[in-house]
């Protein structure tokens, strides 16, 4: 699993790929912890690359979304590919996390 | 493994089921003509207040008779496991409090020597310095509680559990209490039944290691962990008993998600219908001459009808609350001239913006309902004003945006004491499925005195009456007809203490008083019963061939009271939000001699007593007058004997003294098994 860390209009992008899953998930959430630490609590998690999740790795993105509105901001996900949505439908994730369809209209729609 | 454990292994062998499903069929058909008579025929209504009881303690049975019908007429015989995905990681889990450091170790280091690859922690929710230097020499990991834990609801093994799921990756999980040693190749055993992609958990038997050949404490249970837990299996609902257990992480973590979902889910509903009910009553009492607030408090209300349209329509739930605070904002604006600050200063000194119904739980994140808080707040006296205010304050709770916690996802469920059976049931109603692999993989600590047994009997019934209370399995959705009827079966022989106190207590007030509960104990009785007493014998005679099954008989019977406040304790936990009270034992194994614990089963020693003066009465009355029937003495004087031989289990666990343990074993106390 890659995360690469990029800036758009003061928003933090982290573009992940590879399997999103039991084993990567503590780093990924180690990830958002640490951004938020460092002040940027306005964060998009880039799903493109991702071609699996499990719910592990839900399970981080529920504790990065708590993270980062704990400290006044919020954490969205976008351009996640169909294993990713169906994941989210599923366990009806999709109704607290909703997905964006890319990463600039969760940047835009801030 | 001693020779016990080879014996209770074996198969229930086709022959076998075959003879079994006819004996069973024999029996509920005697049993239900029976019964047919008692009601339609022999009540004794004179005397209902004893002749009630009895008929419906019989019924009681009878309907355990067919749930254990159902049971047993799928036993599952699984054999060996396909081999497993050589890819497949394990996390091995060892769950312990307060156990003894040396046997804690004893475990662990047979767990280091499980065959396939793995890793092994100790979950040790004691923190204890000398267990996590024990740990780090032997280089085990160790798992405590992580700092956000700290002062706040733990949720004793199943926060244990999901503390270190959070902190571990492995695709399964092997669960071991701290007194249950591992072989070896209890892996490499198990691993193969997931294979299935649906399989969620596959639970091994529990053996007990320290146990003699007469059990006196009734701890080996090769009826539940051989024909029941088979016979649930065969349903596709073997159950988790919290230890001995492979388990597939993503299931649990998908039931932790799925969970986080539904309680946001239903703090937002709750704190919506509350807000309606609120509003409804302002909506009355609002002035003639106050256009302004009226208007305000209809638009709230309309906002409500909206938001609970839109969940119901499936949209995001932080986009509902999200409109719905503007809603509620807008209409504050609107109310001019109002001294929005003095009506919250009004509210803060009625004592309720500390404690508006809806709580985050810290740890969790997970939102918790308090019915009745909202109860109080919907029933109130509030001007219209405040209750605009006291609105909008519940839904600022809701948010999913304001939530502080450290760990939203709990994948273990936490509504009982005995959270492997909730969990269990949660995981079969999404869809998962679980098996049980009939052969002793690891060996344990059974408790060894009177009062640690009735502590942990207790403590399993409590467990399991909660959840029927608090999550009916009859009505459970995502169940199947079969595993709700598996998860029934255990919940209703539960139930099994007040029967018992009929069946007590009716020869007793016969054989004193005369006191007759059916018309006549005639020919008729005993040609009814005595064919359905018989046919039931012989049914348990097959299921537990080979095995010893009798004490599990005895003990269902001679732990009545054990029983009886199981179900008022539970009742009143889930009913009224009582503590859960738990039996006080003293401390054992101090040394020096250990009284008769005649304060632990007095009601058991005062039935005994009762029923042998009864039976020294009746034969007094039966030489002077003639109020009582050979036959009917007969009959009561064989049901005393019965009721005695059952209930002398009791007398021989209160005299049983643990043989001394091996100059090199484990100090084993009370708390020994959790």
């Amino acid at each position: 699993m890659q995360i690469e860390q990029s800036e758009r209009d003061g928003v933090v992008v982290l573009a992940t790929s590879g399997r999103f899953n039991m084993v990567s998930a503590p780093r990924i959430k180690a990830r958002i912890d640490e951004t938020v630490a460092a002040g940027n609590a306005r964060i998009v998690v880039d799903l493109a690359g991702v071609d699996f999740i499990d719910s592990s790795g839900l399970g981080a993105l529920i504790g990065g979304l708590k993270t980062a509105r704990q400290a006044s901001g919020d954490l969205r996900i976008a351009a996640a590919g169909d294993q990713v949505v169906t994941v989210l439908k599923l366990t009806n994730l999709d109704r607290i996390l909703t997905p964006f369809d890319t990463v600039e209209a969760a940047v835009d729609g801030w | 493994m001693p020779p016990q454990a080879q014996q209770e292994a074996q198969a229930t062998t086709p022959r076998r089921l075959f003879a079994l499903r006819i004996v069973t069929v024999l029996s509920l058909a005697a049993g239900t003509i029976y019964l047919t008579w008692r009601w339609g025929w022999s009540i004794n209504w004179d005397y209902w207040w004893i002749a009630l009881p009895l008929v419906l303690a019989e019924t009681y049975a009878l309907v355990d008779g067919f749930l254990f019908a159902f049971t047993i007429w799928r036993i599952k015989r699984r054999g060996d496991a396909p081999p497993p995905d050589p890819e497949a990681t394990v996390d091995v889990f060892i769950t312990t409090y307060n156990e003894p450091v040396d046997l804690v170790m004893v475990t662990a280091l047979a767990a280091l020597e499980i065959a396939w690859p793995h890793e092994t922690y100790i979950l040790d929710d004691g923190a204890r310095p000398e267990m996590e230097a024990a740990a780090r020499a032997a280089g085990i990991g160790y798992l405590v509680r992580s700092g956000d834990w700290a002062g706040r609801p733990r949720h004793a093994k199943a926060g244990n559990l999901n503390n270190a799921l959070l902190q571990t990756h492995g695709e399964f999980l092997l669960i071991l209490d701290a007194d249950q040693i591992p072989k070896p190749e209890i892996l490499h055993r198990t691993l193969g039944w997931f294979e299935d992609p649906d399989m969620a958990l596959v639970q091994t038997p529990q053996w007990f290691s320290n146990v003699t050949d007469t059990d006196p404490l009734g701890s080996q249970a090769p009826l539940f962990y051989g024909p029941i837990q088979q016979g649930k299996d065969g349903w596709n609902a073997a159950f988790f008993c919290g230890s001995n257990a492979v388990i597939r992480r993503e299931a649990l973590m998908r039931l932790g998600i799925t969970g986080y979902v539904r309680a946001v889910e239903s703090a937002v509903r709750a704190a919506l219908e509350t807000s309606s009910r609120i509003l409804a009553r302002a909506a009355r009492k609002v002035r003639k001459d106050d256009p302004e607030t009226a208007a305000a408090i209809r638009m709230v209300r309309e906002g409500v009808r909206a938001a609970l349209a839109d969940l119901d329509g499936g949209a995001a739930y932080g986009d509902v609350t999200y409109r719905f605070q503007e809603t509620v904002r807008q209409a504050g604006r609107s109310v001019v001239d109002r001294d929005l600050a003095a009506i919250h200063a009004d509210l803060m000194e009625m004592g309720f913006t500390e404690d508006i119904g809806i709580l985050m739980d810290p740890v969790t994140g997970i939102p918790t309902v308090q019915e009745d808080v909202l109860e109080e707040l919907a029933t109130r006296d509030l001007s219209p004003l405040a209750a605009l205010e006291e609105v909008a304050e519940i839904m600022r709770a809701v948010d999913v945006t304001r939530s502080n916690e450290a760990q939203p996802v709990m994948p273990m469920a936490i509504v009982s004491v005995t959270e492997d059976m909730a969990t269990c049931m949660e995981l079969h109603a999404s869809g998962w499925k679980s098996a049980y692999h009939h052969e002793v993989l690891a060996t344990g600590l059974a408790p060894e005195d009177l009062g640690t047994m009735l502590k942990q009997r207790l403590r399993w019934a409590q467990g399991t009456l909660q959840v029927l209370l608090k999550d009916n399995p009859l009505r459970k959705r995502g169940l199947t007809g079969g595993q709700r009827l598996m998860y029934f079966a255990t919940m209703w022989s539960y139930l099994s203490g007040f029967a018992a106190l009929a069946y007590l207590l009716a020869p007793v007030l016969y054989l004193t008083l005369g006191i007759l509960p059916v018309h006549a104990y005639g020919l008729t009785f005993l040609a009814l019963f005595t064919p359905y007493f018989l046919l039931n014998q012989l049914m348990f005679g097959i299921v537990g061939y080979g095995v010893r099954t009798w004490r599990g008989h005895q003990y269902s019977l001679a732990l009545f009271p054990v029983w009886i406040k199981a179900c008022t304790t539970a009742a009143g936990n889930v009913w009224f939000g009582k503590e859960l009270g738990f039996i006080v034992t003293p401390k054992v194994r101090d040394g020096g001699k250990q009284p008769f614990p005649y304060r632990l089963i007095w009601p058991q020693l005062l039935a005994m007593a009762l029923l042998v003066v009864a039976v020294f009465c009746a034969v007094v009355l039966l030489m002077t007058t003639d109020e009582l029937s050979i036959i009917g003495v007969g009959v009561n004087t064989a049901w005393v004997a019965y009721d005695l031989v059952v209930l002398s289990v009791i007398i021989e666990a209160g005299l049983f003294r643990a043989p001394d343990p091996a100059p090199s074993g484990e100090q084993t106390d009370e708390e020994l098994v959790s």
